[in-house]
């Protein structure tokens, strides 16, 4: 029997003139893409950076052109949220592994804030003592061990990253192991979130019960509730926001962005050729959890408070719900996303806020029925129709 | 090491030192030798088989979808396997590319990988490409991106993050999107092809990996009369430097693929989970019990 030879392949397939301009992909369209994206960063960056701490700061509060501190606060929220969506985007969208559980990793990274937090409160608080309010008040003498670098900046900072990034390596590592698929795995992502809220509620394990974290003082030493700090923080979101988006383009827009999509595709066929998809869902699960960790992190600060509702199975649901209002496996979408629903949040629970829960309810229903690409999936085929 | 390995080992030890003593010669008396290597994960064809499978039983419930499957195909050869439904065609590509584990048996890939030690991708990678018996390709990625995932490349996370196409493959993906004539549809979604298309992209998958043992499931199910013609061609051209195993209904294209029998090509028939015959295609055809399996008593 001939043995096989060492040659790449068969002779059928020497270079083919021409067959090399034929395969490259369409510049022409790619350009005039590249080139929208980086003018819609530019624009962006220019609004963060520049735009928005003018109008905040400079321009009296009686011009028509001021941005209130109402508005600085809500946007960086959003802001945040859309960090998450866009976390959500990559797992969901992307690889099609939907999780309702995102809401704990955001919850965790702002916890790890949080105690650093609390400890720069210093003996500002109610009781006037040196540890936080809630463990003077459940006479606790000692700090427990969670909280031992908790007075260290940066070793919160990386509590930040490594607490969600590790629960989610774990988490991921056994399920997808398993082979654990679509709505199971929602389901038990949905079931982590609730078991670790429980965890959180109880006041044993020294995260502040049921009222959690507040009455931040000081970040870095520096009072927090001041405009200026509350414009650091928002122009620091803007920045992340910006650059997660970036980053999340470099991804989608590699080989190994390619092998996410072929992974919710054709898991099988990914397989037989050779990739080891358990490598690849765990490295962007991870990824996407430490996502959703720093948009915590940020949210925490801003907002003033961090309790165990942000891990309610509803408000991972509704990180869902925003990359699916703003179009799935798009980029630009799930922060479309966050800012149309969060701001129509804001507006429903001012002007009507019992029939907020209803229109949220009915948006998903329509988004799902009429909309399968979202907001973003609507302009996109207008596009296309005009040319 | 079990300790029946190790006992033989010493047993093996005492009788060389004995020699050595008996003789008073280094080597035990023995005459020199060449010893061959084993490298691991590196197929070994030297002894013929490319694909060997022994005794494979695998049971659902108490059926046994395959009743201790022999089989062996040999380095180079085309081999198609026919039989009536439910014969555990199927479930025998399912035991060699990792998918079903078997209960009892055998699965080697040359005369070193032992196939049942290996999960999927692994055994991808060292060298089986399977094609799905319905069309499998990634339907929102466009023809092109779904030939560069199939391209023989590092499968790891970082390598595929920092992964550039040379021109040489650049090449190689536009010469095999001649070959399966789809070179004006490069930059079209792969949903949107026609079955007959879908399947050959899939064929064209197959061989960017570069496999040495192609396992095709009703390669040409869905494919016009041409269409079919121009798969068997391809087969018969790969044939040589590949191994195939052809699973197949259609007698006609099977007909065609071992050219009727001219130049000896085997056929395999498979019934409830065994070799029920193997030969030229006119033996297979007049015998008995072939005839009965497939018209039946």
């Amino acid at each position: 029997m001939s043995a096989l030879p060492n040659e790449p392949l068969t002779p059928t397939l020497s270079p083919v003139p021409g067959a090399r301009e034929a395969s490259r992909p369409h510049s022409l369209s790619r350009l005039r893409d590249r080139a929208g994206v980086r003018a819609g960063v530019l624009a962006a960056l220019i609004a963060v950076v520049v735009l928005a701490p003018i109008l905040n700061l400079v321009v009296p509060a009686d011009s028509v052109f001021h941005l209130s501190d109402f508005g600085v606060q809500l946007t960086a929220k959003i802001m945040c949220y859309a960090i998450c969506a866009l976390a959500m985007d990559l797992i969901w969208g992307y690889t099609g592994i939907l999780s309702l559980g995102h809401g704990v990793f955001f919850a965790l990274g702002g916890y790890a804030m949080g105690m650093y937090l609390m400890r720069q409160i210093g003996r500002d608080g109610q009781y006037h003592m040196d540890m936080p309010d809630f463990m003077v008040f459940l006479n606790w003498k000692e700090y427990p061990w969670h909280w031992a670098l908790s007075d260290s900046f940066v070793a919160q900072m990386l509590l930040v990253v490594l607490a969600p990034g590790l629960l989610a390596f774990v988490f991921g590592f056994f399920a997808f192991r398993s082979r654990i698929k679509g709505v199971y795995f929602s389901i038990i992502t949905q079931a982590m979130t609730f078991a670790a809220m429980l965890l959180f509620f109880r006041n044993e394990t020294g995260f502040g019960g049921n009222n959690g974290f507040t009455d931040f003082k000081r970040i870095l030493g520096v009072p927090i509730a001041t405009p200026q700090m509350r414009m650091v923080l928002f122009v620091l979101t803007g920045l992340v926001l910006v650059g997660f988006y970036l980053m999340a383009r470099a991804i989608v827009g590699s080989k190994f962005g390619r092998v996410l999509q072929a992974i919710r595709d054709a898991e099988s066929r990914v397989m037989f050729t050779g990739y080891d998809p358990l490598r690849y869902k765990l490295a962007i699960w991870t990824l996407s959890a430490v996502m959703c960790g720093i948009a915590g992190a940020l949210y925490v600060p801003q907002v003033g408070i961090i309790n165990p509702s942000e891990m309610t199975p509803a408000a991972s649901i509704e990180i869902a719900i925003w990359t699916a209002v703003g179009g799935r496996a798009t980029l630009i979408g799930p922060i479309v996303g966050a800012f149309f629903v969060n701001g129509a949040k804001s507006w429903f629970t001012q002007v009507f806020p019992e029939f907020w829960l209803y229109f949220l309810g009915a948006l998903f229903i329509a988004v799902t029925l009429f909309l399968p690409h979202g907001i973003v999936g609507l302009f996109r085929r207008r596009k296309e129709e005009r040319s | 090491m079990t300790p029946d390995l190790m006992k033989a080992g010493a047993q093996a030890m005492a009788e060389h030192e004995r020699r050595v003593v008996a003789l008073g010669t280094a080597s035990g008396g023995r005459e020199a030798s060449y010893g061959s290597v084993v490298h691991e994960g590196e197929l070994d064809v030297r002894h013929g088989p490319i694909l060997y499978l022994d005794d494979i039983t695998v049971s659902f419930d108490g059926f046994k979808a395959l009743n201790a499957l022999s089989l062996a195909i040999e380095a180079g050869e085309l081999r198609c396997i026919i039989g009536p439904n439910g014969a555990g065609k199927t479930t025998m590509m399912d035991v060699i590319t990792g998918k079903t584990r078997p209960d009892v048996g055998k699965a080697f890939f040359g005369s070193t990988i032992d196939l049942l030690r290996l999960r999927e991708n692994e055994i991808a990678s060292a060298g089986i490409g399977r094609k799905f018996q319905k069309p499998t390709v990634f339907e929102h990625l466009t023809v092109f991106e779904n030939l560069e995932l199939a391209l023989k490349a590092d499968r790891g996370v970082r390598a595929s993050l920092f992964f550039r196409l040379s021109g040489e493959q650049l090449d190689r993906i536009g010469a095999m999107l001649t070959l399966i004539h789809l070179k004006d549809s490069a930059q079209r979604t792969a949903g949107l092809l026609s079955h007959g298309q879908k399947q050959w992209l899939e064929i064209g998958m197959l061989l960017m990996q570069d496999p040495k043992l192609l396992l095709l499931d009703e390669p040409v199910a869905g494919m016009t009369d041409e269409e079919t013609e121009r798969t068997a061609e391809l087969f018969l051209s790969l044939e040589g430097n590949h191994s195939l195993v052809v699973v197949e209904h259609d007698m006609k294209f099977v007909g065609e693929l071992t050219q009727n029998g001219r130049n000896g090509k085997k056929v395999t028939v498979l019934h409830e989970g065994s070799v029920l015959a193997e030969g030229l295609l006119s033996e297979v055809q007049a015998n008995e019990k072939v005839i009965e399996v497939y018209l039946g008593r």
